[in-house]
């Protein structure tokens, strides 16, 4: 237990202390969020429309891409091998990387989601809808990009195959991320609502049993 | 060195399947009977499916490009079950003949799922109006495609042909499990965006006289995925073979220290 809560202060100490990875996130979510009025006009009506969507595919690719900085730095410092070796299951290391990946990623996009509902025009209602959605999808997106991340951290160029490889596994949080935003007249958004729940609970039970062996398998 | 203790047993059937050497021994006299096999299934069921069954009365002749297409449905979900085996094969037993079944396997499903859509979208052309719908198996049959071309690309990110079975077998597994998932939620988004009207073939029953071509087909479509397999599987052990050759060979040459 205690090494456990000294890999969690050290994972967020670090991530907090590289402030630059976490403006880079944010201005990934944001600039996707800005590309498409670019590239549809600024008709705001129709922006609000389709604000669920963008403000999902925007979280989605921002989180995918941050796939480096959960299990790279420890593979190339050697980290990884000590915690093969930890008194710790690597399980539980894989548990603690993946709550410190939520928090410096899901948590930091939730709080930047205001700005795009301004520029998307969405009303508070529907901020709070997203804010919803965004807390239950979020832990469900890092759990695939741990899995990615466990599965492409031995190769030297696993910039570009890693969110390739996820990317049609993450499409169910899409579904029901966006759904649970979208019309609740037959019950559908709280429907999408309870699976997305589901969705995240199983994947974050599951994952760190897939990403030790991917790990382990890497390590070998 | 030590002597290696020769045995005069026959090998069992596990390592004459797990062995690349035997296996390249009694798959050479598979090759040829299976090949003809697969040629006279299709024989047969070209015949049925073009002279010996009825046009259907909404669809007419366009009717038979469902033996073309069931049949390559079939095998991109059948193709993903054997990977799975496979991939068992290579994280419990360290199979390595279950590795070579892997990676062979993985361009021919993504091959046959391609060829399902392709000939889905010619289909639905005169029957739907459109090259593509947003049918919830549709849907579902493209994310297994991209799921397959993620999977090629993982092999072919890997140096190391040994890891990478590994991490892939892994990688399958994983998708194992979300494909499910991700056919309930596309099915679940479908029925929230129900189209206007889509043509549906799945009626209560198919009559005979298109069942009959329809499984004489799938059969030889499953004999051809067989001899595919069985083809692309010796031809990666020759691979491997020959890559470790010259390896030893520029070795030798660069004087290096073995």
């Amino acid at each position: 237990m205690k090494g456990l809560k000294a890999i969690l202060l050290r994972d967020l100490r670090l991530g907090l202390r590289q402030g630059g990875d976490l403006l880079t996130l944010l201005l990934l979510f944001i600039s996707v969020g800005i590309l498409v009025p670019f590239a549809i006009g600024p008709d705001t009506p129709l922006l609000a429309r389709l604000a669920p969507a963008i403000v999902w595919v925007a979280a989605l690719l921002a989180q995918l891409l941050t796939h480096d900085r959960l299990f790279r730095a420890d593979f190339e410092d050697g980290s990884l091998i000590a915690f093969h070796h930890a008194a710790i299951p690597l399980e539980a290391i894989v548990l603690a990387k993946l709550a410190i990946h939520w928090i410096l990623t899901g948590l930091p996009l939730m709080a930047a989601t205001p700005f795009l509902a301004v520029m998307l025009g969405m009303d508070m209602t529907m901020l709070g809808r997203a804010l919803f959605a965004l807390l239950l999808g979020t832990p469900a997106l890092s759990a695939f990009v741990a899995l990615s991340a466990s599965v492409t951290v031995g190769l030297k160029r696993g910039g570009l195959v890693a969110p390739v490889l996820i990317l049609p596994l993450t499409l169910p949080v899409l579904i029901f991320g966006a759904g649970m935003m979208g019309d609740d007249t037959f019950g559908a958004a709280s429907q999408a609502g309870l699976f997305l729940a589901a969705l995240s609970l199983a994947s974050v039970a599951l994952t760190p049993f897939a990403a030790a062996l991917a790990l382990r398998v890497s390590g070998e | 060195m030590s002597e290696v203790k020769q045995t005069h047993s026959e090998p069992g059937w596990f390592t004459r399947l797990a062995h690349p050497g035997l296996f390249l021994g009694w798959s050479r006299h598979i090759v040829i009977p299976l090949a003809g096999l697969s040629t006279i299934a299709f024989a047969i069921g070209l015949y049925l499916a073009f002279w010996g069954s009825p046009a259907d009365y909404q669809m007419g002749d366009t009717v038979r490009m469902m033996y073309v297409h069931v049949p390559a449905a079939w095998l991109s979900q059948f193709c993903y079950a054997l990977m799975f085996a496979s991939a068992i094969g290579t994280l419990v037993w360290r199979h390595p003949m279950a590795d070579v079944s892997q990676k062979a396997a993985a361009p021919l499903g993504a091959l046959f799922t391609a060829l399902a859509l392709f000939t889905g979208a010619l289909w639905g052309r005169p029957t739907w109006g459109t090259y593509w719908e947003w049918d919830g198996r549709m849907t579902s049959t493209l994310v297994l495609l991209l799921i397959y071309l993620g999977i090629i690309a993982l092999w072919r990110a890997f140096d190391d042909q040994l890891k990478a079975a590994r991490i892939v077998a892994v990688f399958t597994l994983i998708g194992a499990v979300n494909i499910p998932i991700i056919k309930f939620s596309v099915d679940w988004w479908h029925t929230l965006h129900q189209p206007a009207s889509v043509f549906r073939l799945d009626g209560p029953t198919i009559a005979p006289e298109i069942l009959t071509p329809l499984l004489a087909m799938t059969l030889a479509f499953s004999l051809l995925f067989m001899l595919l397999h069985l083809v692309r599987m010796r031809t990666e052990v020759r691979k491997r073979r020959v890559r470790s050759l010259e390896l030893a060979q520029a070795r030798a040459a660069k004087g290096a220290r073995p």
